[in-house]
């Protein structure tokens, strides 16, 4: 909402300054969003009227003029502006007057003649961004008079940010209201007679709705709407926010802004039979005053006459039946729509309308035929004609029914006891009408507040007035009871500590990415898409982090970034029968030298095995398998699943080279994305006995082929019985000299031991020989 | 016995010159060997009388002590010498950068809601959590805010379809965990007290310096039968004390609008000469409590929401909003 200061204070006029009336209205919740003078600084400028001009004698472009600024004798002012001319009356900076920009008017001597001011354009004053010469006022324009109080320029325009719940300050006498309630000041209202009906005629008016709760109508006959919109009106429509269109429009918007009351003047010429409210027919077309034509149904409510639809009821005229600059016949219209059946209307067509913005939130019916009064008022005096009597429908309008209100309550909700005399006190204040038993209150909300049907509603309004600033802070006092704290589960904020040990740095990135890169790295076609994304780059939501991940990796390779680590935890989405599947999953991508470049350690690349390490240090003491399977994002050969207890639950691999290549990837990265859920869970620790006896450690090294997994080997050695094995490990992988083309060499460490006594050699020999009969059955051979 | 005497001089003074350990046995081998001088000396003892023995022997002795002792001081000096050129040989610059792997760190955000979890958490406050893909009866309804409410135009929702957008605020974790508590209290005379914190990334069709489509909300909830607007007051001013680390700081409370609360506040903090808007908080509104059969007579609640990138921002000097989300190393390092 756009108002001007000196509007508002010609309704209520608060002995507080500009800023001071703006900081109460924040604080009392019509939040200022901005206030800006009407015009920049200046002083010193009047009114001019240029009796003569003449060529300057030493140049070409200039002029010499003679001025009238109200004094007795004219002034001499040297001008070099093409439009200056005898009669015009133009704005003058005199001797003395400070223009925007700090430019200080002095006497001066243009080319041998001296000039005593300045003629001004309108972008010398401040007030267009560009001017065609001089600033021409009216013929009418009063000379000597300071342009200021001339143009009413000294004057703040407000924004305010109304919170919608506020329909009621949507108008100048709302505010004002409101200005009277908050600061106790009075409100002078315009003062609206009903006007007398001078010719008889009038329209049939049917209402077939019951959304449409009150409808006056009124014919007006032998209007001049090509009559010129007074000054006064002009500028305040345009302090408002409001272009000035014709004289007749001007008034239906003068008067939504003074009473906040949408209106719409038809061409009475332009009707056929009579008015009717009703519902849209299915398919029903309208052409609207914006050239947009709109489909409806009978959700929507329609103003029509006999023939067709004229106007979007509450939200905006049709084509072809408003008021044009030849109309002479007009019918004006005022109404009152229940919010609902407005809401969300306008916004289905992309309209956001004066008219629909009120209706939605709430328009004062009790308003509604006043208003009517003051733009017939408003029409006669600017435009003339002769008004007809007004044809009003009354349907059901809303009911304000008494809302109890206890003083006890208040402090209960609030924390501070305002005594039932304060609550009175500040009804009264509020003008709410109101019946009081002692401490209870029996309130009836009045015909403009659409926010008020329960007790919670009237206490707020009772902070509001009483000023939330006087609301102490408080702290509270509760039941004192430890909050539990399960052992069991592994806090998340220490496993984002461990990666950050590990040297990875944690990202987040947005959850919507491009359907191109869930595709590739996904291998997702059909991934959860958003209706309205903000852009295409955006338009799907990831199913895994790792899209986020390479983008990010993306990022810092083009900021020359050579070693990258990162790890993101997030929410991952997936379409499931018409419901979403979204789970937490913690993601890593490493990129570049293993180590940073160091001295002390031999430069390499980080691979599959390094990242593998950090994934498994993640889950310690628990144990991860990995299944050699394929993913869309991984090298074939380099990727498996994650399996926690034989579930799965999560992705390791080294990006393919496919998608290295197209990313622009100098090196491979690898790459691991894990469950939070599986990460999460754990047991509390259980002690069991420590052995007194020392482990013998015997080592096996055996040759298997090439594609021999380790895993198989050790699952076959952890099946075959072997007892007091305390440990069993793989120490060490050989391939080349000794070996067979096509073998590899593994070498295990098996440690033994028994609680209870140190094993005999042959105890050790037996199962080492158990162990060796299980490698062998896998086709291992002893070294 | 000028013999004697001779001896020992001879054994000091090679000793003394000698600097390696070999070197130094075979010196003693000199005088203490099987050939040894002094050795000899002993050896003739037999052929003096019995009489003479004792004191002569007693002579040697004195003397092959002496030489025993500074063979044994000159062999410690030698080792020691020996040690202490190994170790001058074996010291490192001790300049030289540690080896292995540096430390990462955690993103800004993070930290901020770590910071914010911990400080709630010392007064009894629990972290609830949701969906991000949210019902329109979650994110909209059951929060007071019916279809075509201009205040859901307020929101620039995401929409999923129909029924489901991202989630525009953390409120709708408020109603699923009031119904939670309802469902294992709600049979209970008196229910214990609901107080907890939600934290979470929001979405809003929104983009630029101050605006991000996608950003975190922190959502804090406290029902219970003795909580009040002031108390409100009082655990936001609190928080954002112990927060920014300063007693001085105040919080402002301005009237507004939120469909789910009843009174509603926008708070604004003191910062410098001015005052900044961090969030809207209010008392719980009597219709959302209705909709998971919260007894809204018996109990009242506040709930309150604070945009954390702004509390990250202005704690840490942070001027972009976007900086949060490129995932650049440059950024992120600071917050290390």
């Amino acid at each position: 909402m756009k108002f001007s200061e000196n509007w508002l204070r010609t309704w209520a006029n608060p002995a507080l300054s500009s800023a001071e009336l703006g900081h109460q209205l924040t604080m009392a919740g019509l939040e200022v969003e901005e206030a800006t003078p009407a015009a920049p600084a200046f002083n010193n400028v009047v009114v001019a009227e240029v009796l003569e001009v003449v060529k300057h004698p030493n140049a070409d472009r200039l002029n010499v003029c003679q001025v009238n600024v109200g004094e007795a004798a004219p002034i001499t002012i040297v001008c070099g502006a093409s439009n200056v001319a005898v009669g015009v009356k133009v704005p003058c900076a005199r001797i003395g007057a400070v223009l925007p920009g700090d430019f200080k008017i002095k006497q001066a001597k243009v080319r041998n003649v001296e000039s005593f001011g300045m003629l001004c354009s309108a972008k010398e004053l401040g007030l267009a961004e560009e001017s065609q010469g001089l600033w021409l006022l009216p013929a009418d324009a009063p000379v000597g008079t300071t342009i200021r109080d001339y143009l009413d320029l000294d004057d703040t325009l407000y924004t305010l940010k109304l919170t919608p719940n506020r329909s009621d300050c949507l108008g100048i006498a709302g505010l004002a209201r409101e200005v009277a309630a908050i600061t106790g000041c009075a409100v002078e209202a315009v003062s609206i007679a009903p006007v007398s009906a001078t010719i008889a005629d009038t329209l049939p008016v049917s209402v077939q709705s019951a959304d449409c709760g009150l409808y006056c109508g009124r014919v007006v006959r032998g209007v001049n709407a090509a009559a010129a919109t007074p000054d006064w009106m002009v500028r305040r429509l345009e302090r408002c926010g409001i272009r000035s269109i014709s004289a007749v429009v001007d008034i239906t918007n003068y008067v939504l802004l003074e009473l906040g009351q949408p209106m719409h003047a038809f061409d009475l010429a332009q009707l056929s039979g009579g008015i009717s409210v009703r519902p849209a027919a299915a398919g029903e077309k309208l052409e609207l005053l914006n050239g947009q034509t709109v489909e409806l149904n009978p959700d929507y409510l329609l103003i029509a006459d006999d023939a067709r639809a004229l106007a979007l009821a509450g939200i905006m005229g049709g084509a072809g039946s408003g008021v044009e600059i030849t109309t002479t016949d007009v019918f004006l219209e005022a109404a009152w729509f229940e919010p609902d059946a407005i809401a969300g209307k306008a916004r289905s067509f992309g309209l956001n309308t004066d008219s629909s913005f009120r209706f939605e939130r709430g328009v004062d019916f009790a308003a509604t035929r006043a208003a009517m009064e003051r733009a017939t008022q408003l029409l006669l005096e600017i435009c003339g004609g002769q008004p007809g009597p007004v044809t009003e429908v009354r349907g059901a309008l809303p009911q304000r029914a008494p809302i109890r209100l206890r003083t006890s309550r208040v402090l209960r909700v609030l924390g501070i006891a305002l005594s039932a005399e304060a609550i009175a006190a500040i009804l009264h204040r509020l003008q709410f009408a109101f019946e009081r038993n002692g401490d209870d209150f029996h309130v009836t909300a009045p015909s403009y507040r659409f926010d008020l049907s329960i007790e919670a509603d009237l206490i707020e309004e009772l902070a509001r007035i009483h000023g939330y600033d006087a609301i102490p802070a408080l702290l509270p006092q509760g039941r004192m009871a430890m909050l539990p704290e399960g052992e069991a589960r592994r806090p998340l904020r220490r496993l984002r500590q461990l990666l950050v040990s590990r040297d990875y740095q944690e990202t987040v990135s947005y959850a919507f990415l491009e359907a191109e890169v869930e595709r590739e790295l996904c291998g997702n076609a059909a991934p959860v898409e958003l209706q309205n994304p903000i852009a295409s780059q955006f338009s799907v939501m990831r199913s895994s982090l790792l899209g986020g991940l390479v983008g990010a990796l993306r990022v810092n390779l083009s900021r020359r970034q050579p070693r990258v680590r990162l790890f993101e935890v997030g929410a991952c989405f997936s379409a499931a029968d018409g419901s979403y599947r979204q789970t937490e999953r913690l993601a890593a991508l490493c990129y570049g030298s293993a180590q940073p470049e160091q001295w002390g350690a031999p430069a390499r690349n980080v691979d599959f095995y390094d990242a593998k390490g950090d994934l498994e240090a993640l889950f310690a003491p628990r144990h991860l398998s990995f299944v050699a399977a394929t993913h869309p994002a991984s090298h074939p050969g380099r990727s498996a699943q994650v399996l926690l207890d034989g579930q799965p639950i999560g992705w390791i691999g080294e990006v393919h080279p496919q998608w290295q290549q197209r990313y622009d990837l100098p090196h491979a990265a690898v790459w691991f994305e894990v469950e939070v859920s599986a990460l999460l869970a754990g047991a509390a620790p259980c002690a069991a006995d420590v052995s007194r006896f020392q482990p013998v450690r015997r080592d096996l090294a055996v040759v298997v082929d090439e594609t021999t997994q380790v895993d198989t080997l050790l699952e076959a050695m952890a099946a075959c019985r072997a007892e007091h094995v305390s440990e069993l490990a793989l120490f060490d992988v050989y391939r080349g000299k000794g070996l067979e083309e096509g073998k590899k060499s593994l070498a295990f460490r098996v440690l033994l031991q028994d609680t209870q006594k140190t094993l005999t050699e042959s105890e050790i020999d037996q199962n080492m020989t158990k162990l060796i009969a299980a490698l062998h059955e896998c086709g291992a051979q002893l070294r | 016995m000028q013999e004697l005497q001779t001896i020992l001089d001879d054994a000091l003074a090679i000793f003394a010159a000698t600097n390696d350990a070999n070197a130094l046995e075979q010196a003693k081998a000199r005088y203490l060997g099987k050939e040894g001088s002094l050795t000899a000396l002993l050896k003739g003892l037999g052929k003096l009388s019995a009489e003479e023995r004792p004191a002569a022997g007693a002579r040697i002795n004195v003397v092959k002590q002496q030489i025993e002792a500074a063979l044994n001081a000159r062999r410690d000096a030698i080792q020691q010498q020996a040690l202490q050129l190994k170790l001058a040989a074996e010291s490192l610059d001790v300049t030289l950068p540690g080896r292995g792997l540096a430390a990462g760190g955690l993103h800004p955000v993070t930290r901020t809601l770590e910071r914010i979890e911990t400080l709630f958490h010392t007064i009894g406050f629990d972290v609830a959590d949701g969906p991000e893909i949210e019902t329109d009866f979650y994110n909209f309804t059951a929060l007071n805010i019916p279809e075509n409410h201009p205040a859901r135009a307020m929101h620039d929702t995401f929409y999923i379809d129909d029924k489901h957008v991202l989630r525009t605020h953390t409120s709708p974790i408020q109603v699923r965990y009031m119904q939670a508590h309802m469902e294992k209290f709600g049979a209970d005379a008196t229910m214990p007290d609901i107080r907890i914190i939600a934290p979470g990334r929001v979405y809003r069709v929104d983009s630029d310096a101050t605006h991000s489509p996608m950003f975190h909300q922190v959502e804090g909830l406290w029902i219970g039968e003795q909580v009040s607007f002031a108390n409100l007051k009082g655990v936001v001013q609190d928080f954002l004390q112990r927060y920014f680390e300063r007693d001085d700081l105040t919080v402002r409370f301005r009237p507004s609008f939120f469909p789910f609360t009843e009174p509603s506040a926008e708070m604004d903090m003191s910062w410098g000469d001015g005052w900044l808007e961090i969030g809207g908080c209010g008392m719980v509104h009597p219709n959302v409590l209705k909709h998971v059969n919260i007894d809204s007579e018996k109990y009242i609640g506040f709930a309150f929401g604070l945009g954390v990138e702004r509390l990250a921002m202005l704690r840490y000097g942070v001027n972009d909003l976007r900086q949060f989300y490129e995932g650049d190393l440059r950024f992120l390092k600071q917050f290390n």
